[in-house]
């Protein structure tokens, strides 16, 4: 306890000394640091704060210190996370490096491939986009067909993937492909990590009903990838997939969290929700209460479930904290309760906003209004990304509860 | 708050498992049921749970308990729930101790010590209406000289009708809604005036009706000052709230075991029913909505015992959320076993009556959601 204290101490003595005032500012829209060989920062602070949150590894603050993370304990992390809200000190840096590909290099790659890859993330150095999904396999993710032939020192792979966030901006991508075309579909699959930054790499941006988005279409056109790229062993990447997905899940489960339900109570401090605070602007209140009555009663539904879920993530949390456990199969728990959760948030926001959430672009509407009836299209796929409710069902009913096949 | 037991909430939590499996298994409520026994309880099983010391969890040491918290007899309460286990130490244990606390002294000492040794049961008169209401309160108590004139009904007095002590919420002033005027008093069950009917609900246990024909009580008997009981029942309520939620959740993950093991047992077109989709996704559905109570009841019951300050809404969180989803856990229950979940010979039914019976104690899920939300400030 004492040796927490000191760290509590000493983390606050060094964000004091090095996040800079610019980087305590709340964010807008354009702000988010994704890092990459072409990163752009909205502001010279930015690339100063990320350069020390790197240095220190406390952009990866729990990974192992030999591989430039920040060797923290779950405790101190907590400690760090908590002073770091304290400032209301923007992240350092937001990637696919940190939340998927990171942890399952450090389960499944070679000595010589985290020395490479996992700095490069912890810095920030090269930002990276995932690529699973096919036209033709969505669902059936292990049908994909993006195949890569052996040819000797390389490979060359050739193949369409889709759904690839930010592909148009991101240096590598790490991808699934077909190497053993005549295995069973879930033991031909490889994890190769592929450089974008060659002539056999195209990318296409998607764009989707709520407008511009960062989804693309990625092509490979005998695009070469050298044989150390291949992470764990041929025809043994579904098992590499299925570890990231989970990592993937707990990522979009989180979106499921916020709201006034979860918001935790100081002494002496009314509590408050969010959701119903914006119900009280836009569709009135009477005596402190929402006026309509059906709407306040499916707004209180709604923050008691997010409240009971926000409970359940720190649970999980707290219990892993002591196995040690990376995520388990209930992560399909929490990746089917929270995007149910932010689609249905969004769907009250609208309610409660009445024709002034039905905005497209333009006079008449407020920037954030626009921007709500952009996000409640948006969330319309987070119930089918990184795995649709109904395949995380599946999951919870064959792997968690043990159901027949 | 803590969101996991300590060894001391594990320890009586596993005990209770124990005693529930070997002594108080199904087949022990439905002896019960089917016997000629009124209250519902087996006094045996009642006396076994006092000298376990279960009746002295909320009790200070000094007047004899163990004091080991909300958090200690709801956990024990959670594993009574699994097999329904008939008895009257949520009413006495539970909500009667809270209420006795803050009595004065000498009626401390004399009920909290007949209560951990002797199993003296207590039962709470607040009910006036067909639906819970703390405020809706007409039964009035009239003072007269150094006593007290009570008179009035009460209704769903749980445990009502075969206890020895009645805590009876009335009016000594104020208007039927007011905060301010509420009283609470210790009146013995076969006082001159008072009739107790007893009334056996769907669930098989026993409630009350009660009717206090100017009841003489003493002023000692009085708890807390006259006319400011309603802070006294509040707190009183969410600490009962809370662990009549955690016995609900133990009877709502029953239950859903119970369904599971099913899915797996029984076969029709050729195959286990629990390959077919359409009953996965809805037991997946129910797993995670179990979670989510697992986590509300936790955190509601650890909240009275380390000082939390957010207690009152946590105790409508938790159940608010526990009786929405033991009612979606015991009808799919029933439905998930097809015709035999229909029969008395099968448990599942009793769980889905039950689960009717507890929703109500203390406010049902509307009631709490109303709550929850007044005290998020909307």
């Amino acid at each position: 306890m004492e040796n927490l204290d000191q760290f509590r101490k000493e983390t606050k003595e060094w964000l004091e000394v090095n996040c800079p005032p610019e980087m305590r500012k709340p964010m807008g829209p354009g702000d988010v640091v994704w890092g990459g060989r072409n990163c752009k920062f909205p502001h010279p602070d930015a690339k100063l704060w990320l350069q020390r949150m790197g240095e220190k590894g406390w952009t990866c603050p729990t990974w192992p210190k030999e591989y430039g993370g920040g060797g923290l304990s779950f405790d101190e992390n907590k400690i760090l996370q908590e002073e770091l809200m304290a400032i209301r000190a923007r992240p350092a840096l937001s990637s696919f490096g940190i939340w998927m590909l990171g942890p399952a290099l450090l389960e499944f790659a070679s000595e010589e491939q985290k020395k490479k890859y996992i700095p490069e993330i912890v810095k920030g150095e090269i930002r990276w986009c995932q690529g699973y999904s096919e036209p033709g396999s969505g669902s059936d993710l292990a049908s994909l067909k993006t195949k890569a032939e052996d040819k000797g020192d390389h490979f060359i792979v050739n193949g369409q993937k889709v759904w690839t966030s930010y592909a148009d901006d991101c240096d590598m991508i790490f991808t699934l492909v077909r190497t053993g075309p005549q295995e069973p579909k879930h033991d031909g699959i490889s994890f190769l990590l592929i450089d974008m930054d060659q002539p056999g790499v195209t990318t296409k941006p998607i764009k989707l009903i709520s407008g511009k988005s960062p989804f693309c279409e990625t092509f490979f056109d005998n695009a070469i990838v050298p044989k150390e790229n291949l992470v764990s062993e041929l025809n043994k990447g579904w098992d590499v997939a299925k570890r990231l997905l989970q990592h993937e899940r707990n990522m979009i489960a989180g979106m499921g969290l916020g709201g006034g339900g979860s918001a935790k109570k100081k002494k002496d401090q009314a509590v408050s929700s969010g959701m119903a605070t914006m119900a009280k602007t836009y569709a009135g209140e009477e005596n402190g209460k929402l006026a309509d009555p059906a709407l306040r009663q499916k707004i209180a539904s709604f923050d008691i479930n997010s409240h009971a879920f926000s409970l359940t993530m720190r649970r999980a949390s707290e219990e892993s904290k002591s196995s040690n456990s990376g995520p388990s199969p209930a992560s399909s728990m929490f990746k089917y309760y929270g995007s149910e959760s932010n689609k249905l948030r969004y769907e009250l926001m609208l309610e409660a906003m009445g024709t002034k959430a039905l905005g497209w672009e333009g006079e008449g509407f407020g920037p954030a209004e626009l921007a709500i009836t952009r996000e409640w299209l948006r969330t319309k796929a987070n119930s089918i990304e990184g795995g649709t409710s109904e395949v995380q069902l599946n999951i919870i009913a064959k792997r968690v509860l043990d159901l027949p096949q | 708050m803590s969101l996991v037991l300590n060894e001391e909430q594990i320890f009586l939590k596993d005990s209770a498992k124990k005693f529930a499996s070997e002594k108080t298994p199904t087949t022990h409520f439905r002896e019960v049921r089917d016997s000629e026994i009124e209250s519902c309880y087996d006094d045996k099983v009642w006396q076994e749970m006092v000298s376990l010391g279960w009746t002295g969890i909320l009790i200070p040491e000094e007047f004899g308990g163990s004091n080991f918290g909300v958090a200690g007899i709801s956990s024990i309460l959670e594993e009574l729930g699994r097999t329904l286990t008939p008895s009257p130490l949520f009413s006495t244990a539970v909500v009667g101790v809270s209420l006795i606390k803050h009595a004065n002294d000498d009626v401390k000492k004399d009920i909290l010590s007949k209560v951990v040794e002797e199993g003296l049961r207590l039962c709470f008169a607040i009910e006036e209406s067909n639906h819970h209401n703390p405020l809706k309160i007409v039964c009035e108590a009239k003072k007269d000289g150094k006593n007290y004139n009570i008179s009035g009904e009460k209704s769903f007095v749980i445990d009502g009708g075969f206890a020895d002590k009645v805590i009876i919420a009335c009016r000594t002033s104020g208007k039927e809604g007011s905060k301010n005027g509420l009283s609470l008093f210790v009146v013995d069950a076969n006082a001159k005036g008072l009739t107790v009917t007893p009334t056996k609900m769907v669930d098989s246990r026993n409630a009350a009706n009660m009717k206090f024909d100017n009841v003489k009580v003493s002023s000692d008997m009085l708890i807390g000052e006259e006319g400011k009981a309603y802070e006294i029942i509040e707190s009183v309520l969410d600490i009962s709230r809370a662990a009549i939620s955690a016995e609900m959740l133990g009877s709502a993950l029953q239950a859903y075991e119970i369904t599971l093991d099913y899915l797996k047992e029984r076969e029709q077109f050729g195959s286990k029913i629990g390959s077919f989709q359409a009953l996965q996704h809805r037991a997946a559905i129910m797993f995670s909505e179990l979670e989510l109570c697992k986590s509300c009841v936790i955190e509601s019951i650890t909240s009275f015992d380390e000082g939390g300050n957010d207690s009152e809404r946590l105790a409508s969180l938790a159940k608010a959320k526990v009786g929405e989803v033991f009612h979606l856990v015991s009808n799919e229950s029933v439905q998930m076993h097809g015709g035999i979940g229909v029969t008395d010979e099968y448990d599942i039914g009793l769980y889905l009556k039950r689960a009717r019976v507890a929703e109500q104690i203390f406010g049902n899920s509307d009631f709490h959601k109303n709550r929850y939300a007044e005290l998020t400030g909307y």
